[in-house]
């Protein structure tokens, strides 16, 4: 069976609030699915209904088909969480802390143990095992966090926002597990209002605002769906690039629709067209030697369509 | 990128069946209990009942030959016991109830600790009642520290007599007591989501809020207060009497002004424990069931 997520009709009320407004949406397979949205657009309040920090008012969280609000022990069972930025005793060791969580999970000793190695390495907190949690920082938490979620090797993950709290360099790191945890019979249900970091590793992306799903589609359908006339482009030069060049090689690229300077050495270009213009565009640029370093989209489709879809209910 | 999976195992780990309610509600109390003991609070408690145990060593020790009083209590292990073990026994209990129940379970919310736990597959029952299990353990080691200097004191001044039947009955029924305070003091514990107030409501109320209100019942409503937690612990020492104290009334004047002091018997002092225990334990359990992680 392959590993699944799926909201029956999940509604969220606080008083006459409604975090959550009939939420239907089913995820099945191996695959990493980014959960997007603005703050308070009802993905922590979607994640905590999966794993019962919370009640619905109405509808249903399944995982693997078993209902979280009737059975939370066995629809648990196969899932690996980290919901906002939980907390260890503070007197534990991250060892003893996983020792817990793989007692209460029904592991084996033995297999706690390798296992505690192997995560506590990927999260690169391996020299901390023995010291006590209360010490560390938030980053050092949310790694052990991230580390606790992935003892038992779930068939399903479920973290929200999991570079909460993290430097840039974590913040890549944690990207990097993600990315590493994506596997043959491995849902990763993964929260986060990075888009940088939902393009980066996911497969899949939903899009929620208002506590109302906005779409669900794989992230190569996004383009498609954004059915863009123009797109925006960034140009960086080796050197100084004259008005001259902008004016003449440049917006005589067949496709491109204007150019503006950014700096000395940046301009920015829109082109009209979808993706065969603008490889039509990079190719002529590339042949007329300009000493063209880099040829970006100054947005990418994700982040247009988020944009998109977001201002419409505002 | 390595992908994360168990050594010899084709990406994935062998998960054996998850314990039963019971069993995880052990294992769970363990944990607690380990934190509770490298915690600043055990030592707090310790400090509490080295404090008392000192003061009470001190004062025996330092007055047993000019005192009459102190030589009177120290003349038999029913007056030894009587008076300083069931006069501290009920102060430790309710002290090591605030300091190790009075956040048990507010703290999950505030502190965080209930988003690690609750995300495991196991039922909030394991957690109520392994979070119980470990209060009511480090509560104990209090309470038998406590037992331990004064029987220590007992065996310097009484000798072999120190060895006591009362004082094991009497200590029976502290258990009881214990987990009839507990049980009431994790009941207000599972109504808040505020650590602060939670030890706040039940230091105010078993520190002097019970004692005024059975005073109240008492002295204006004059009916026996038998469902007040308080009144039951008298009975805590009554194994060091040689009867069971009855019912008195006492007229104040010409104006026929009177007081009664009341007395549980055996089975109301137990049954007031166990009442307190049982029913507090399922109105906790409720409010804990219900109470969500926003």
């Amino acid at each position: 069976m392959s590993p699944s997520l799926e909201a029956v009709g999940l509604t969220k009320r606080f008083g006459t609030f409604t975090a959550l407004d009939h939420l239907n949406l089913r995820l099945e397979g191996a695959k990493c699915v980014g959960f997007l949205g603005p703050n308070g657009a009802g993905k922590t309040t979607t994640l905590k209904m999966f794993t019962d920090l919370i009640f619905p008012t109405e509808g249903e969280a399944r995982i693997n088909g078993v209902s979280v609000q009737q059975d939370r022990k066995r629809a648990l069972s196969v899932c690996g969480d980290l919901v906002e930025t939980p907390e260890i005793y503070p007197s534990l060791t991250p060892r003893e802390a996983f020792e817990m969580v793989g007692a209460l999970r029904g592991m084996h000793p033995k297999e706690v143990r390798a296992r505690t190695a192997e995560v506590l390495a990927e999260v690169k907190m391996t020299e901390w095992a023995d010291q006590k949690v209360g010490r560390f920082s938030k980053g050092m938490k949310q790694r052990i966090n991230i580390a606790a979620s992935l003892l038992s090797d779930p068939e399903v993950a479920i973290l929200d926002e999991p570079s909460t709290g993290l430097d840039p360099r974590g913040m890549a790191e944690v990207r990097d597990i993600v990315r590493g945890l994506k596997r043959e019979n491995r849902l990763i249900f993964m929260s986060s209002h990075i888009l940088s970091e939902v393009v980066d590793v996911c497969d899949e992306v939903a899009l929620i605002n208002h506590g109302k799903l906005l779409f669900y589609d794989t992230l190569a359908s996004v383009t498609t769906r954004l059915n863009r006339t123009s797109t925006s482009v960034e140009l960086a030069f080796l050197g100084p690039v004259s008005n001259e060049t902008l004016e003449g090689p440049v917006a005589s690229a067949p496709g491109v629709a204007s150019v503006s300077r950014v700096d000395a050495q940046r301009a920015r270009i829109v082109i009209a067209g979808g993706p065969d213009t603008q490889a039509a565009v990079l190719e002529s640029l590339a042949a007329a030697h300009l000493g063209l370093v880099s040829f970006e989209p100054s947005q990418s489709a994700l982040e247009e369509l988020y944009l998109q879809e977001i201002s419409k209910g505002d | 990128m390595a992908t994360l999976s168990a050594p010899g195992h084709d990406g994935s780990v062998t998960l054996g069946r998850v314990p039963g309610t019971l069993s995880q509600a052990f294992l769970l109390s363990r944990y607690q209990l380990r934190d509770y003991l490298r915690a600043r609070r055990f030592l707090l408690m310790m400090a509490i009942v080295a404090v008392a145990g000192g003061i009470i060593s001190f004062v025996v020790g330092y007055y047993h030959a000019s005192s009459p009083i102190v030589k009177g209590l120290i003349a038999s292990p029913a007056a030894f016991y009587g008076s300083f073990w069931v006069s501290g026994v009920g102060v430790m209990i309710v002290f090591s109830g605030i300091i190790f129940g009075g956040d048990a379970i507010a703290g999950e919310f505030q502190n965080k600790t209930g988003y690690f736990l609750m995300g495991l597959p196991i039922r909030r029952t394991s957690v109520y009642v392994g979070k119980f299990l470990a209060a009511y353990a480090a509560s104990l080691v209090a309470v038998v520290v406590y037992l331990l200097i004064l029987f220590g004191n007992g065996l310097y001044y009484l000798h072999w007599s120190a060895f006591s039947l009362p004082l094991l009955e009497s200590f029976l029924i502290a258990l009881l007591y214990l987990a009839a305070l507990l049980g009431a003091v994790f009941l207000f514990s599972s109504m808040f989501k505020n650590s602060l107030y939670a030890v706040l409501v039940v230091a105010v109320l078993f520190l002097f809020g019970f004692t005024i209100i059975q005073e109240l019942i008492v002295g204006l409503v004059k009916i026996e207060p038998w469902f007040m937690i308080t009144y039951a612990e008298n009975v805590i020492g009554y194994p060091f009497m040689s009867s069971i104290p009855a019912h008195m009334t006492v007229m104040h004047g010409a104006r026929g002004f009177t007081t009664t002091t009341y007395n549980p018997t055996y089975a109301e002092g137990f049954a007031n424990m166990a009442g307190y225990f049982l029913l507090t334990a399922i109105a906790g359990l409720f409010f804990f069931e219900r109470e969500e992680f926003t």
